[in-house]
């Protein structure tokens, strides 16, 4: 009785002590619970993310892949046991690359949708608009689809994280480029009249020496006409006598900066950035004057020397031939080029995060798995994440567009955002693709 | 009496919206906001259009002016909300009295095509002057909550109660001023306005005074929707805010201040409800395009067999016929007229004055043999 | 000095083009006073029709000819189907009703199309002409030349048309008072719908000639409208010369601008001289002063 009584109290206390560890356990994000709704947009089954993307307008062209793209990695993702057995679900909106839209697409994503993070959300001035608010509700915000450094700002957006190579790094690995091959040629300046252009010209300033210099023409990506507007840059740059014209423009201009020159028999050697040197999208606005082209090469695009921070769609590397399988399984109607390349190659670094996250992710926890850093992955260079920085790719590959596929030049370079960082062959190598394509 | 009516109204309408936001949740209460500053540009429009008959395709350029003057005077002077709105009406007023002494002799598509240009041509003050006003990522600012209401009072609930209290303010004082006198030679003005001028109207400064009123009007609102975005940049105000806008005000009801709020309704709630639909029935990319064949559409539809827009077809459903705004004048617009009535049988296609003056409607629908409804709406 | 010229026989060669939006408005406007806000939009849905024929493998002139009389049936079907019912009825209701036509069509482009920046070849070669060594830029290649034979020959051929042909008559009569035209048996509603459908066609001209440096996709003709409207405004809305003059200003304004001056000014230019035109003459350059009974 005495003896009963006691044995019977044991067990039922170290019952309730190992029940209580374990709910204790149960709380933080590595242990091996059952899944739980444990944050925003998580459930048992599902994550929901979501983004804004323009789909329609003028800004469409080209970028409205990168969602599908994304979307089809997750699903492969999905159809692969998910991350932990949770599938994605991608929610993007459209908002017509109109900030006014985004504002109110975000605030309808956090607020009505409750997605668990916001992601890849695309165009500099569309997401700055956001920026602050999604900040402000304590929403990840990873993997900002635009390559402006102010996406780094840790203090006052502690939730936000860039993901490709920004744009001064990449105007400064272009610019030691041509300090080094083009040495007493007249370069000049082709740029986009906002922080796309103008974050790419500090890079190419901080690498560049000033005297060769001769011209800079920033042209407004709303002008009523541009093949008019672009026409006279262009006569402007041939009357400059500049031999090299390094361009951070968009693929629509490229080809208009091109055509002008076809018609003003001027052809210098291009510098492109690789937001404007797609050889399939570049083709595909240029195919109709591939007959005129004569001398230019047959099809204007011949020899653009560019920069490329994700492996060469024409290299058919581990990452290219799981992302090709990918891409005929799940979005064969969609080209596959350099914009379903991004898609997939940023969706696989979320998968990377979320996996790191844990099995019963809170948002911090996201947000806490990139900030102690991302194995390097997809990307030729690494990442750059830790809790004082916020910047993704360090770096990229020199590389020219030889038949219409980008082509290695040289290793790849790494550096960073400041005026007298130097720019440096990386050390570290690319690793080959997971062999089931999950991270 | 009419100022008492009108208060009256708009105080009462005032205790329901705030009752009314504190039930909503966030996202509403932010749409909320966001239609009630939409509704003050649309009533200005309709105003110009409806009641002075002068067509502008380009008020967004107005709200442009008064979304970047409040974030330079948040950002830079830091004055109160209240006074930062109030300065941002000002400014967009005198950039309307600018545009219309400038367009006061213009008529019909001479003005659209002016107002057009204006719409497209001034975002680029932006890129211009980038350091001023911020280029393509435009301008950020914040804005606090009053201290009285409290530290945990939602920025929504404020934004929506600030939007509701002006957009019931500016309709006020349009209802009235479209009973005074000035809305009596308005459309005086836009009945005939060689008549109004032979009967001693001054034409031209009617016409600069219409501009500044529904300029203003756009001015508040494009502070208001920057007050609830917390930014403003110039791919904001495209010309298809204009063209969104002048739709709105048809598809309310043309000079019906009523239909200012349709309009509003419509413009801020229609679009998301349509993309949504489109997205959660898988349409791809490619057929994000739906909704933009549906709008179009709706227009085509709603100007050949609704033209007096949802307010016109509300009045006709209730046979109403108490004065409105609208309808208590349009008997003296009548007037002005038949007294002015040119020999009959000219066409409308002869009338090289442009907008089409009512003469010319009478004429032609004599011709085609039809005795509607003006598109006022009248009953 | 050379590049002067470039700018300048460039801006030549762009304001051919507004001048050819702006003489289809005028067109129609001349005969229903209607401004056709969808005259762009029909001109990018021609040239989808003509880029479709031409990547079914046939040649580019057959997609030409394709293109212009698409351009004449899609008028004259607009104008009878949609924007007939608008007529005597306030002229808002046919703004409204245009504008509506462009969102639709620009829709229903987008979803056959999809919103894809496309390729478009021009008729001619774009390199400019050289003076030994001097480069006089891409105002003087032959697709610059091509561009200015075709508007200039359009608006003789219309000349032509309104000044020496009985149906041209017929149709001036028509546009100057319906109701005595229909008395002398004129059949009006045949009129309006030719000038639509003429109006079409220069449109599709126009869209064949500017595509190839506008890339195709549904917004592509958007802005060539609001300057091919703002010219036709500058040259006045009745006279099918000062679309062709304020198109040439226009185009060679804005090269000026955006050459000596920056690229984001062109079109605050573009609207200043606008509104200095109209402050001058509120009708336009060319417009004859008309009496306005009372």
């Amino acid at each position: 009785m005495n003896r009963s009584h006691r044995l019977g109290l044991a067990p039922m206390a170290a019952l309730a002590a190992t029940s209580m560890l374990l709910a204790a356990c149960g709380g933080t994000s590595s242990s091996n619970g059952a899944l739980q709704a444990s944050a925003p947009g998580v459930t048992a089954k599902t994550i929901t993310i979501g983004s804004t993307q323009p789909l329609t307008g003028i800004a469409a062209p080209g970028y409205d892949e990168i969602a599908p793209a994304s979307n089809a990695y997750f699903q492969y993702v999905n159809a692969h046991g998910g991350v932990y057995g949770r599938k994605i679900t991608y929610k993007y909106l459209n908002d017509q690359y109109n900030s006014s839209i985004t504002t109110t697409d975000v605030r309808q994503l956090i607020l009505q949708d409750h997605v668990f993070a916001i992601f890849n959300g695309l165009g500099t001035p569309t997401h700055l608009a956001v920026a602050p608010f999604i900040n402000a509700e304590k929403v990840p915000d990873l993997f900002v689809a635009s390559g402006c450094a102010c996406w780094n700002a840790t203090s006052s957006w502690p939730q936000t994280f860039g993901w490709q190579i920004n744009y001064i790094r990449e105007g400064k690995i272009l610019g030691k480029y041509i300090a080094t091959h083009f040495q007493d040629k007249k370069i000049a300046y082709f740029y986009q009249d906002d922080e796309f252009g103008l974050d790419g010209v500090k890079g190419l300033d901080y690498e560049i020496p000033a005297a060769q210099v001769v011209a800079k023409e920033p042209y407004n990506v709303a002008a009523a006409n541009p093949a008019a507007e672009v026409g006279t840059l262009a006569a402007a740059l041939k009357a400059s006598g500049a031999q090299v014209v390094v361009t951070f423009a968009v693929p629509a201009f490229m080809a208009l900066l091109r055509l002008s020159e076809l018609g003003l028999s001027y052809n210098p050697t291009i510098v492109s950035s690789s937001v404007g040197s797609d050889p399939q999208t570049l083709a595909g606005l240029l195919n109709s004057f591939a007959k005129q082209s004569g001398s230019f090469g047959t099809t204007l695009i011949q020899g653009i020397v560019t920069d490329s921070y994700l492996p060469s769609l024409g290299s058919n590397d581990s990452w290219i031939q799981l992302f090709t399988k990918i891409h005929n399984q799940y979005i064969p109607s969609l080209p596959l080029d350099g914009n379903v390349l991004y898609g997939m190659a940023v969706g696989y670094t979320f998968v990377q995060a979320l996996f790191k996250a844990g099995r019963n992710p809170t948002r911090q926890d996201l947000v806490g798995a990139v900030n102690a850093g991302l194995p390097q992955g997809v990307s030729v260079a690494p990442y750059a994440y830790s809790s004082g920085d916020h910047d993704g790719i360090t770096g990229a590959f020199m590389a020219e567009v030889e038949n219409g596929v980008i082509t290695a030049l040289g290793p790849v370079q790494v550096t960073d955002s400041s005026a007298g960082g130097a720019v440096n062959t990386d050390s570290t190598a690319q690793p080959p693709a997971p062999t089931n394509g999950i991270p | 009496m009419t100022l008492a009516r009108h208060a009256g109204i708009a105080i009462v309408a005032g205790v329901v919206l705030l009752a009314l936001s504190s039930k909503l949740d966030s996202f509403r209460q932010y749409q909320l906001a966001q239609v009630a500053a939409t509704v003050i540009a649309v009533a200005g429009l309709t105003v110009l259009i409806g009641i002075s008959g002068q067509l502008s395709v380009g008020h967004g350029a107005f709200m442009f002016i008064g979304g970047y003057a409040t974030a330079l005077i948040v950002m830079h002077l830091k004055w109160p909300l209240v006074a930062a709105i109030v300065a941002s009406a000002f400014v967009a007023g005198v950039a309307g009295a600018i545009m219309g002494v400038a367009a006061a002799r213009l008529r019909g598509p001479y003005l659209a095509g002016a107002t057009l240009m204006l719409a497209v041509a001034l975002p680029a003050v932006a890129f211009q002057w980038q350091t001023a006003f911020g280029g393509d990522q435009g301008l950020d600012f914040t804005v606090t909550t009053p201290g009285f209401l409290g530290a945990s009072f939602q920025l929504t609930e404020w934004d929506a109660w600030v939007c509701c209290v002006c957009a019931l303010i500016v309709l006020v004082m349009l209802a009235n001023l479209l009973r005074s006198r000035v809305g009596r030679n308005w459309r005086a003005l836009r009945d005939n306005d060689t008549a109004a001028a032979l009967a001693g109207l001054n034409v031209g400064q009617l016409r600069v005074r219409a501009f500044i009123v529904s300029a203003a009007c756009a001015g508040v609102s494009g502070s208001l929707l920057a007050v609830t975005m917390l930014n403003v940049t110039p791919g904001a105000f495209t010309l298809a805010l204009s063209i969104q806008l002048l739709t709105a005000v048809v598809l309310g009801g043309l000079g019906s201040l009523a239909g200012a709020i349709w309009g509003g309704i419509i413009l801020v709630l229609v679009p998301p409800f349509l993309t949504n639909t489109a997205a959660s029935h898988g349409f791809s990319a490619g057929s994000a395009s739906v909704p933009i064949v549906g709008y179009g559409l709706v227009l085509i539809v709603v100007m050949l067999v609704f033209p007096a827009g949802i307010q016109g077809g509300i009045r006709r459903l209730f046979g109403l016929a108490g004065p409105t705004a609208a309808g208590h004048v349009s008997a003296i617009g009548r007037r002005w007229q038949f007294a002015w009535k040119p020999a009959g049988g000219r066409s409308a296609a002869g009338n090289p004055a442009g907008y089409g003056t009512a003469g010319d409607q009478i004429a032609a629908r004599e011709a085609a043999g039809k005795n509607g409804v003006t598109e006022e709406g009248t009953p | 000095m050379q590049e002067f010229i470039e700018f300048t026989l460039g801006g030549l060669s762009d304001g051919m083009i507004y001048a050819a939006v702006g003489l289809s408005l005028v067109l129609i406007w001349r005969g229903t006073r209607v401004v056709n806000y969808a005259q762009g939009g029909m001109a990018m849905f021609t040239s989808y029709i003509a880029l479709i024929v031409i990547n079914a493998g046939a040649s580019y002139w057959l997609a030409f000819a394709v293109a212009l009389v698409s351009g004449l049936v899609l008028g004259a079907v607009l104008e009878r189907v949609v924007v007939r019912p608008t007529a005597g009825k306030p002229p808002l209701n046919a703004v409204i009703v245009t504008i509506g036509l462009l969102i639709l069509i620009e829709g229903v482009a987008g979803i056959i199309y999809g919103s894809k920046n496309r390729s478009f070849p021009a008729a001619y070669s774009i390199v400019g002409a050289k003076v030994g060594n001097f480069a006089l830029g891409a105002g003087s290649s032959p697709s610059a030349i091509f561009t200015a034979a075709s508007v200039l020959g359009a608006a003789v051929l219309l000349a032509v048309l309104f000044r020496f042909t009985p149906i041209g008559l017929r149709m001036r009569a028509s546009a100057f008072s319906a109701t005595v035209a229909q008395l002398m048996g004129v059949r009006v509603g045949r009129m309006t719908t030719l000038g639509w459908a003429l109006a079409g066609l220069i449109g599709a001209l126009a869209g064949m000639l500017v595509t190839p440096q506008t890339f195709l996709y549904p917004n592509s003709m958007d802005s060539i409208f609001v300057l091919g409207f703002t010219a036709a405004v500058i040259g006045g809305l009745d006279s099918p010369v000062g679309a062709i003059v304020g198109g040439l200003i226009l185009g060679v304004l804005l090269n000026y601008v955006t050459g000596y001056v920056g690229s984001n000014l062109p079109e605050l230019a573009g609207l200043a001289v606008l509104v200095l035109v109209l402050m001058f003459r509120p009708s336009g350059l060319f417009a004859s002063t008309a009496t306005r009974q009372v």
